[in-house]
């Protein structure tokens, strides 16, 4: 009975520190103001990618949101690829994690590196949202229709039908050299992605 | 009693969390003290010297030798940041040309939630000249109140005493000169010039 109460009490402790967490994970751009959905702490990552680093990159050909068509295959032998999946426009860690790369062209060129940002949204909100951000260099990729195919094809669609934030380094040859399906709730450090890169031209 | 025991038990952890919420649940607002955080020493000495520190490991901000103090809090990957770094830079600048003010007013950036590197990148693409820190475990950011960024704080200083904050607003700064203007004035530092 006793332990039972205590039981209890931690588990109640445990959701007051969960809660807390909650507000203060992130830090909010004043730019988004109210206009960023909170959605909560997330379950952190909620589907399995069969692809391991190593294997050929899965191809894809998405629509962007400057109206042109963009394939993996366009890069072949060209340059090495990050992707950037990102769960959902106008959340809160995805409406950071694009700005931050925005200021990161001089660091991609130097390792010879595009950058393609993708979620499941549908252009014209990607195009209001990505407004927010200033003007992207990188070329931003809508997976709407069929819905989440590309996402799904890297293992990295979650059961709500928006993607996980995951990262994948595509060398020259379209070999996966490195995959991160990161906790949703949070931001992959730059450290990892800076190390991954400069690994390729070793 | 058991029963009397949990719910006693219940409400002790309700409301020490509810505590430690409270310090991080509400932005300190001008007249009140800004809140006592730590920050790691700078490797350059070049900044310690425009901070007047001395020594390795940790400071506190009321250490730094100024009459006023401007804190930014700010995020590498926040864009309205990015778009107000020219501006906050400007401010350094104005500053830092006038003999009768530059000791006396200091400015320091938090990059909220940011590793060092991130910080970095920020400081290399805006060229900052002030000292920028790591928060990387966001704990600085929560002892503020979780605010949005950029977040400007201005602290009035004196010696051995907690700062009080004469300015506390999210958002751009607007003009640099204006700007510096109004916080000599909330802080009663003297025009000499």
């Amino acid at each position: 009975m006793r332990n039972k109460q205590v039981l209890i009490v931690s588990r109640l402790v445990m959701l007051f520190v969960l809660l807390c967490s909650a507000t203060i994970a992130y830090g909010a751009s004043e730019q988004f103001k109210g206009k960023i959905y909170d959605p909560g702490i997330l379950k952190p990552v909620d589907s399995r990618t069969k692809l391991k680093a190593g294997m050929p990159a899965p191809l894809f050909t998405l629509p962007s949101i400057t109206g042109d068509r963009v394939s993996l295959a366009q890069y072949r032998g060209k340059k090495n690829v990050v992707i950037s999946f990102v769960p959902a426009a106008w959340t809160p860690v995805c409406s950071d994690q694009w700005p931050g790369y925005n200021i990161l062209k001089d660091f991609f060129d130097k390792n010879d590196a595009v950058l393609l940002g993708i979620t499941v949204d549908n252009i014209p909100t990607l195009h209001a949202w990505t407004k927010e951000m200033g003007d992207l260099w990188f070329p931003v990729l809508s997976d709407f229709w069929p819905h989440g195919a590309a996402s799904k094809k890297y293992g990295v669609l979650r059961s709500n039908g928006v993607s996980e934030r995951a990262l994948f380094i595509v060398d020259k040859k379209g070999i996966i050299r490195y995959i991160d399906v990161h906790d949703i709730n949070k931001r992959p450090s730059l450290e990892m992605l800076v190390q991954e890169l400069e690994k390729l031209n070793k | 009693m058991k029963k009397f025991l949990s719910v006693f038990m219940m409400a002790v952890s309700v409301m020490v969390f509810t505590r430690t919420i409270s310090a991080a649940d509400r932005t300190p607002a001008t007249g009140e003290p800004f809140p006592d955080i730590t920050l790691p020493m700078p490797e350059k000495s070049i900044q310690k010297e425009y901070l007047g520190l001395k020594g390795n490991g940790s400071f506190r901000p009321s250490q730094i030798k100024a009459e006023v103090l401007i804190i930014e809090i700010f995020s590498m990957y926040c864009p309205y940041c990015q778009k107000e770094a020219p501006n906050v830079n400007e401010l350094y600048r104005i500053i830092s040309s006038r003999e009768d003010i530059k000791d006396k007013i200091k400015i320091i950036g938090i990059g909220a939630g940011n590793t060092p590197l991130e910080v970095d990148v920020f400081r290399k693409q805006y060229a900052v000249e002030f000292p920028l820190f790591s928060d990387e475990s966001f704990s600085v950011h929560a002892a503020t109140g979780g605010v949005r960024t950029p977040y400007f704080f201005v602290i009035r200083t004196r010696a051995g005493e907690p700062g009080v904050i004469v300015y506390s607003n999210v958002g751009t700064l607007h003009d640099p000169q204006q700007f510096l203007d109004l916080i000599m004035k909330t802080s009663s530092l003297k025009q000499e010039r």
